[in-house]
C-alpha cells in the first residue's frame, strides 16, 4: 500500500479513535444525567446547562478547526484531526510536530507533499506520548487526591470554600496577567521586534510590532468584561433572566467583533 | 474492591473513569502502530528520541502540574473527560466554571460534579462534532475561515473570553483576587520573558499565589 497523509485509511483509524471519544462523552453525558434525576435535580437546569455549553463551544470550537487547516498543508488532514480532537490544544500541536521534524533534521515545510510513512508516524508518535500525561494520570491519582480534598474540607468548611475560590481566581489572575504581556511595546523599542520560529515552514521570522499593538487585547478584554457588566445590570435590574444563560458567549462573541476593528486601528 | 450495591456515584464515577482513559491511552497508541503495519514503515527513532527530547520533559512537567491544579476544579468527571479531549484551559474549564456559576451550586457537592461534567461532556461533543463537520467541509470553508478580516477576532478569543469570565469571577471575589492580579500584571508586563506561549505554565503559579495569599487573609480574619 502506498503512503499518502490524506490516504482513506488514515480517515478510518482516526473515525474509529474520535467515534471512542465521542463515545466516552456521550457516557459520561448520560451517566451525568441519569443521577441529576436520581437525586432530584431539576430536569429544566440540566438541559439549561446542556444547551449553555453547546453555544459557549462553538466560537473556540471553530478556532480550533483552523489549526486543523494551518496544520493540514504538511501532515494532511486524518493526523490534525485525531490531535486537536484527542488531548489537543491550540498551543501544543504545531510546537510538538515542528519538534519531531527538527529531530528527523527536516522541517514541516519540507514534509509538505512529500513526506513519507516513517516520518509521518515519527511526527505522530511524538505528538502522542508527550502529551499523554493526563491520560493516564488522572486515572492513577484522582480518586485518592479527590478523597483527600473530601478530608480536608470536613476539617474546615470555610477555608475549603476559599480555597477552592482561590483556584479559580489563580487560573483567572494568569489569563488576565497574559493578556497585558505585550503592553510594554508602548515604551519599549527592543519589545516592538519579536523574532520566532515559524513552526509550519522552520523559518526564522522578524515580526516588528506598533507601539500600540500591545493594547489590542486589553482593549478587547475591558469590552468584554464592560459587555458582562452591561448583562449583571439587564439581569438585576431589568429582570432579564436568560441573559444569564448566555451572557458568556454573547459577551465573548462581541469582544472578538471589537477585535476586528481595534486590530485595524492599533497594529 | 467494592461490589456495585456498596459502590457510591463517585466511586463508579472513577471506575468508569478510569477504564475509559486507560482505553483510550492504548487506542492512542495503536495509531501508530497500525499504521505502520499498513504501510510496512518503522518510525525513525532518532528522530523519535530528538523529537521527545525537545517536546517531552516541558509538557510532563506542565502535564503533571495541570493534573494536581485542574482536578479540584473540573472535578472527576470532568477530569476524565477534559484529560482525554483537551483544550483544557481555553475551553473545557472555563465551559465548567460558567455552567457552575449560572446553576449556583458548590462546585464541590455531587450537583456541582454532575453539572460540571454535563458542560465537560456537551463542550467535548460539540468540538469533535464540529472539528468533524471542519474536516469533511474543509474545501469551501477554508477560504472563510482564514480570511484576513476574521483573523483578528479569532487571534482575540482568550482575551475576549477571560475578559467576561474575569469580571464574573472576580467581582465575588475582589478581596481574592487583589494580590495575583497585581503580580500577574507586573510579571506579564515587565518580564520580557513571559510571552503570550507562557501563559499555561504561569496558571499553576497563580493559583499558588493566590492560596498562599488567601491563607494569610483568612488566618487574619480579614476573609
Amino acid at each position: 500500500m502506498e503512503f499518502n497523509v490524506n490516504h482513506p485509511i488514515l480517515f478510518v483509524l482516526v473515525g474509529i479513535i474520535i467515534a471512542a471519544v465521542l463515545g466516552q462523552s456521550v457516557y459520561f453525558l448520560l451517566k451525568s444525567v441519569k443521577r441529576a434525576k436520581t437525586i432530584n435535580m431539576s430536569s429544566a437546569l440540566v438541559k439549561k446547562t446542556i444547551i449553555t455549553a453547546a453555544i459557549f463551544t462553538i466560537a473556540p470550537a471553530i478556532a480550533i478547526v483552523i489549526t486543523v487547516i494551518s496544520l493540514s498543508q504538511s501532515l494532511g488532514i486524518a493526523l490534525p484531526w485525531l490531535r486537536l480532537s484527542v488531548v489537543g490544544s491550540l498551543s501544543y500541536e504545531a510546537i510538538a510536530a515542528a519538534n519531531a521534524a527538527s529531530g528527523m533534521g527536516t522541517t514541516l515545510a519540507e514534509l509538505a507533499g512529500n513526506i513519507n510513512a516513517s516520518q509521518y508516524l515519527t511526527i505522530s508518535i511524538v505528538m502522542t506520548v508527550s502529551i499523554m500525561v493526563g491520560i493516564w494520570l488522572v486515572p492513577v491519582i484522582a480518586k485518592k487526591y479527590q478523597s483527600g480534598l473530601m478530608t480536608f474540607e470536613n476539617k474546615d468548611k470555610k477555608w475549603s470554600d476559599i480555597l477552592q475560590n482561590s483556584l479559580f481566581i489563580g487560573m483567572i489572575s494568569a489569563f488576565v496577567g497574559f493578556v497585558f504581556c505585550d503592553v510594554s511595546r508602548l515604551w519599549s523599542e527592543s519589545a516592538r521586534v519579536v523574532e520566532s520560529t515559524n513552526n509550519i515552514t522552520g523559518e526564522e521570522v522578524v515580526t516588528v510590532y506598533s507601539a500600540t499593538s500591545g493594547l489590542i487585547p486589553v482593549l478587547v478584554m475591558v469590552t468584554s468584561a464592560l459587555a458582562m457588566c452591561l448583562c449583571g445590570l439587564l439581569i438585576n435590574k431589568l429582570k432579564w433572566k436568560w441573559v444569564n444563560d448566555y451572557a458568556l458567549p454573547i459577551c465573548m462573541i462581541i469582544g472578538m467583533a471589537v477585535a476586528i476593528p481595534v486590530t485595524a486601528w492599533l497594529a | 474492591m467494592k461490589d456495585k450495591k456498596t459502590m457510591t456515584y463517585m466511586d463508579s464515577v472513577h471506575r468508569d473513569g478510569r477504564i475509559w482513559n486507560i482505553s483510550m491511552m492504548i487506542l492512542l497508541l495503536l495509531f501508530p502502530v497500525v499504521v505502520g503495519l499498513c504501510f510496512k514503515a518503522g518510525p525513525d527513532w532518532a528522530g523519535v528520541g530528538l523529537g521527545l527530547l525537545a517536546t517531552a520533559p516541558m509538557y510532563w512537567a506542565v502535564g503533571v502540574v495541570e493534573v494536581i491544579t485542574f482536578i479540584p476544579m473540573l472535578g472527576a468527571g470532568g477530569s476524565y473527560l477534559s484529560f482525554v479531549t483537551g483544550n483544557i484551559s481555553n475551553l473545557k474549564l472555563p465551559c465548567a466554571i460558567n455552567a457552575l456559576e449560572n446553576a449556583k451550586v458548590d462546585s464541590k457537592s455531587e450537583e456541582g460534579e454532575i453539572i460540571s461534567t454535563i458542560a465537560i461532556a456537551v463542550s467535548s461533543i460539540v468540538t469533535t462534532v464540529i472539528i468533524a463537520l471542519g474536516v469533511l467541509l474543509i474545501v469551501p470553508l477554508q477560504p472563510i475561515l482564514e480570511a484576513p478580516v476574521l483573523k483578528p477576532a479569532f487571534d482575540q478569543m482568550l482575551p475576549a473570553l477571560f475578559g467576561a469570565l474575569g469580571v464574573a469571577l472576580i467581582s465575588k471575589n475582589w478581596k481574592l483576587a487583589i494580590a495575583p492580579v497585581v503580580l500577574m500584571l507586573a510579571l506579564f508586563v515587565f518580564v520580557p520573558a513571559l510571552d503570550s506561549g507562557m501563559v499555561g505554565i504561569m496558571v499553576p503559579v497563580g493559583v499558588l499565589f493566590t492560596i498562599l495569599t488567601s491563607r494569610i487573609l483568612y488566618k487574619k480574619g480579614l476573609i
